[in-house]
């Protein structure tokens, strides 16, 4: 391809571009209609820097300047530096474990010249190049046990650590690189198991644990009764049946209680008993409660932009960042979410019919990435909103406040489409 | 499972579009179905702020306010924003200690929370706003002045008359039917008119909606004020009471446990109600209500409890008119009925003595009032309660003359308008026949024809039983309400109302009213007199039985005086009971005397000055009671000083 002949933006997807602003934008209004009380002076706000909306504007400003870099980079520079990247990455992460800073609870951040910035939200990039890079290494033979393994590994060292870090939230993202995985080959069932697994831990935390032990061992025995003529014919179907139940047993009865004990947070557990109905801590629930209030209160129409009263007035906590969504649902209600939402899908959709045009593996496993990291994002942030999900702070994609968040979406999706215009390469 | 035989590209769109359904139908459900988070959102965000209108003045008959408004100031913290103050400093003015200073920063964050404002010092004393206004730039923000209205008594009288008002009580509050319109912190009347007239004195509370964050902080109106609505102030109450009056009655029965009850017979208006011993209203507002209700509620010589209305006494002689009318409405005697009274009455088993023994001293009714002769009316009493047509007195003879005696007002409540009023007793026939089962007759109960035996009489009903006279057979029941600015309530049509209680003949009234007359004029009430005014009047000698260390014992006398003013046409009728003080004569009926003439004349003649002074300077309450109370230097120390009326 010879790109001195061509427009410097040939190639480019449109609609990628349009969809980004679009939700770039409606963040940066929503961080505004949170923050903005009447008597502000508007002007003198951008001008300096004091409120969010005004850092966000500047981390727009950043991040256009990014994908123009990204955009003018050559293709391959992306293949050939992706594991350097992933190491460095790992490093960074590394790095954070030794000298990082404490915010808010986590111990995530390093702060370079007076800026804070959190390497878990870039090694996201960094793990999403490296497992394109892998899955379409021609050495990779993604049907193979081994490279399965690799694969799962390479997706989650970077969240083992992001555990350590105690932003339990960010880790639980790398669990999205299970769906690109699922897209190059990895069995369905794998994906019905860990279904069946969410619905194991989920009855652990709500049914007393002997109960369930009893019912467990009463369906064993239904099983083992209903296919008793096959367990004659086949001794080994025996051995599976009670292989799934000692491993449910072992898991209800101790890695569940040894997670809650050991590995999550007080605060973590105290948040999942929570949302599961369990436990009735005011202070635990004031954040989804008042969240709750802000989006139901906004009825089909919405109060109209900068109307709504508990969004401006301090009453959803955190309400720039995590809880961003409670402004466009009390300012444009039911109406402006579900609108909302079809600009979120029609992004993911996008993607996916980008990735699935491409000849490259590497383009197509680094598209369902974007794809499957933003989906994750908008799934935990806005069921966490709305009382579906625990608390467990992470960001709406592209929409709230956050310069680490906002760059490293805004790059993800500009590799994308660095990638996807020169769709016509083989890359590796 | 036909889901895994689909493109792989289509389970990932679907897994996308089952969860983004997910959420839109959660969302559907919170912003659509479920209405009560717009409700939810209100509360958080809209502040009703109630808005006090100032309760309503009470004014006497003559247009002087008695019951006013004064402002007293809070001082009122938000424990966040207190900073770095000089906490010594502060502790010195309020005079409290630091440890005591931690503690009520402390209570009002749990009370309040930290960024809302709590009471840290309620109702300041004049002088420590003084010093706390002047150095208020020191203690802000953390501190504030919030200033409070609170009720002051310009005459410092008329404490049980007008009551008081207090902070509502957590029982109250729980009561959704009388007082649903209160919310707690709220004050509320709890006594006198402040109480029986709270729904008017009130007013009508405003309401303010104001927008409000998540600190609970105004941020300004909500909806620019299309739901506020204004306060309207309490109305304005005016009595018949005769504030300078009561004042004057206040002073004649300090040191006397007893009461004065002065009525205006044409209209029931109240002019004066006086208990002895009183105690300045002023003492119930302000800061140190609490303490000084305690100390009140606890002193030996019971200042809070109302004699006027709530004590019952035996009314002694002062009964003799109600005996005679009695007889007259009856029948059974006329005017001119005599009896030979030779010293005492041997009409049952045992001699009841009579003062007089001269031939003819009861030869008529006049006679016999003015010489309140015991015979007589002892026999009166027989022949009305043992009247043949009544078929006896265990037939119908006692029950009859109970029903005079509740048409005279009492043995009821007679309906004043302020709460906590006797009953007294009129023992009837289901009360003889209970003690003395079925065996009993006239005789039993012939003490009642004296004023004594088992009646008990309020001193309001005393003085009401002289209206009847004074009116010849009416009166209206006694209030102090006269008229409501803007009334449009009916609280007051019961006061509009005549009663009237007997069909007695002009002529036969004439007797009674001039055998009082006589009383005063050449009677045992000669000291009642008044120059150039004819009083009707009575005394009486009230019997007193008390238990003293488990035995009843008869303690010294109750003096009763009961009078009206001028005779023609009365416009003051009176009641005087000066408790364990002996003959009727020698207090109470000058006390009564003072009264008719400061307010009939407007003022005591200065021949009559040495009377009124020694009647002030008497003490009669028992010596050793007085030593353990502490009523006379709480009224000095009141808090709040009387204005210049």
């Amino acid at each position: 391809m010879n790109r001195s002949q061509a427009k410097l933006t040939q190639g480019i997807d449109w609609p990628i571009v349009g969809l980004y602003m679009a939700l770039v934008i409606i963040g940066i209004m929503s961080i505004f209609a949170a923050e903005y009380r009447g008597d502000d002076n508007v002007w003198q706000d951008i001008l300096h820097p004091s409120k969010n909306y005004s850092r966000q504007l500047i981390w727009f400003g950043v991040s256009i300047v990014l994908a123009s870099v990204i955009w003018l980079t050559d293709s391959k520079f992306f293949t050939a530096t992706a594991n350097l990247m992933y190491a460095g990455g790992l490093l960074l992460l590394l790095l954070v474990l030794g000298i990082g800073k404490d915010v808010k609870g986590s111990h995530s951040w390093l702060v370079v010249g007076g800026f804070q910035f959190q390497p878990a939200e870039l090694t996201k990039l960094c793990t999403n190049l490296a497992l394109a890079k892998y899955l379409s290494s021609q050495e990779t033979d993604f049907t193979k046990l081994r490279s399965r393994l690799i694969a799962a590994a390479l997706a989650l060292i970077p969240a083992g650590i992001i555990i350590l870090q105690d932003e339990t939230g960010l880790a639980l993202v790398y669990f999205s690189f299970f769906l690109v995985m699922y897209r190059e080959g990895l069995p369905g069932v794998l994906l019905v198991i860990a279904f069946s697994g969410i619905v194991l831990v989920l009855s652990a935390l709500l049914v007393d644990r002997t109960i369930l032990f009893t019912i467990f061992t009463v369906i064993t025995a239904l099983v083992i009764y209903f296919m008793r003529r096959e367990i004659k014919r086949k001794r080994s179907k025996l051995a599976l049946i009670l292989g799934v139940y000692a491993f449910c047993g072992l898991f209800v009865m101790f890695v569940v209680p040894f997670v809650f004990t050991k590995v999550l947070k007080d605060y973590q557990v105290r948040r999942i008993e929570v949302m599961l109905g369990k436990e009735n801590d005011p202070k635990a629930t004031y954040n989804t409660r008042q969240s709750m209030i802000a989006i139901g209160s906004g009825g089909f129409w919405g109060k109209g932009y900068l109307k709504g009263t508990q969004t401006r007035y301090d009453f959803v906590p955190e309400q720039s960042t995590d809880f961003i969504f409670c402004t466009v649902g009390e300012d444009f209600g039911f109406f402006g979410s579900v609108i909302f939402l079809g600009i979120y899908v029609a992004l993911l959709f996008r993607i996916i019919f980008v990735a699935e045009r491409q000849r490259s593996t590497f383009t197509r496993v680094y598209a369902y990435g974007v794809a499957s990291i933003i989906f994750f994002h908008l799934a935990i942030n806005i069921s966490m909103t709305i009382g579906l999900a625990p608390v467990i702070g992470i960001p709406l994609p592209l929409v709230s406040y956050g310069g680490s968040s906002l760059m490293t979406f805004t790059m993800l999706i500009f590799i994308l489409l660095r990638l996807d215009a020169d769709r016509q390469m083989v890359l590796r | 499972m036909s889901v895994f035989n689909q493109p792989r590209k289509r389970v990932i769109q679907m897994i996308i579009l089952g969860m983004v359904v997910l959420i839109i139908t959660r969302l559907f459900f919170l912003q659509i179905v479920e209405k009560k988070y717009a409700k939810l959102a209100d509360a958080n965000a809209v502040l009703r702020k109630v808005i006090y209108p100032s309760r309503g003045i009470i004014y006497d008959r003559q247009n002087r306010s008695i019951l006013g408004n004064d402002v007293l100031y809070d001082l009122v913290v938000t424990p966040a924003s207190v900073k770095s103050i000089d906490t010594a400093y502060l502790c010195n003015i309020l005079k409290i200690d630091k440890e005591e200073f931690r503690k009520r920063i402390i209570t009002a964050i749990v009370k309040n929370g930290r960024v809302r404002q709590s009471v840290f010092a309620p109702l300041l004393a004049p002088e420590v706003f003084g010093q706390l206004q002047e150095s208020m730039y020191l203690f802000q923000p953390g501190f504030e002045l919030v200033p409070r209205q609170i009720r002051s008594y310009p005459y410092s009288a008329a404490a049980n008359i007008l009551g008081y008002i207090a902070e509502i009580s957590p029982a109250m509050l729980k009561d959704t039917g009388t007082y649903a319109s209160y919310n707690s912190g709220d004050y509320l009347g709890f006594t006198g008119l402040e109480k029986t007239y709270e729904p008017v004195l009130m007013g009508q509370r405003g309401i303010q909606y104001l927008i409000k964050d998540n600190l609970n902080r105004p941020q300004g109106a909500y909806e620019n004020g299309e739901f506020d609505s204004a306060a309207v102030a309490g109305k304005n109450l005016r009595l018949s009471l005769d504030i300078e009056l009561q004042v004057l009655g206040e002073k004649l029965m300090k040191g006397k446990s007893g009461s004065i009850v002065a009525i205006d017979p044409q209209t029931g208006g109240i002019l004066a109600m006086v208990s002895g011993p009183s105690f300045d209203p002023n003492l119930l507002t302000g800061p140190y209500r609490s303490a000084n209700f305690s100390k009140l509620y606890t002193d030996t010589t019971k200042p809070l409890f109302n004699r006027a209305i709530q004590a019952t006494y035996p009314p002694g002689s002062t009964f003799k008119p109600m005996i005679a009318l009695v007889g007259l409405d009856e029948g059974v005697i006329t005017p001119s009925f005599g009896y030979p009274c030779g010293g005492a009455y041997y009409g049952c088993t045992r001699p009841i003595k009579c003062e007089h023994h001269d031939a003819g001293h009861a030869a008529n009714l006049r006679l016999a009032l003015s010489h309140s002769c015991n015979s007589y009316f002892s026999h009166v009493y027989r022949l009305s309660v043992d009247a043949g047509k009544f078929g006896g007195i265990r037939v119908g003879g006692m029950q009859k003359w109970a029903d005079y005696m509740n048409n005279f007002g009492f043995g009821h409540k007679v309906g004043i308008d302020i709460p906590s009023e006797g009953r007294g007793l009129v023992p009837d026939k289901k009360y003889y026949d209970a003690r003395y089962k079925g065996s009993w007759n006239s005789c039993t109960s012939v003490f009642l024809g004296i004023g004594q035996g088992e009646l008990l009489l309020t001193p309001l009903q005393m003085a009401n039983a002289m209206c009847i006279v004074a009116n010849r057979g009416s009166y209206y029941i006694p209030h102090f309400v006269a008229s409501i600015d803007n009334d449009n309530t009916h609280l007051l049509d019961k006061y509009k109302v005549r009663h009237d209680v007997a069909h007695i003949s002009d002529t036969a009234y004439s007797a009674v009213i001039h055998g009082m007359t006589d009383v005063v004029e050449s009677g045992t009430g000669r000291v009642a007199q008044i120059e150039g005014i004819t009083i009707g009047g009575k005394t009486g000698t009230a019997e007193n039985y008390g238990i003293v260390n488990g035995v009843r014992t008869k303690l010294k006398n109750h003096a009763v005086f009961v009078a009206f003013a001028p005779a023609e046409k009365a416009r003051i009728a009176i009641a005087v009971i000066v408790e364990n003080s002996g003959f009727g004569a020698k207090y109470a009926a000058p006390i009564a005397s003072l009264m008719m003439e400061k307010y009939l004349k407007d003022s005591i003649s200065t021949k009559r000055q040495p009377l009124l002074k020694t009647v002030m300077e008497t003490v009669t309450i028992d010596a050793a009671m007085l030593a353990k109370s502490h009523l006379d230097s709480l009224n000095n120390n009141a808090v709040i000083k009387k204005k210049k009326p």
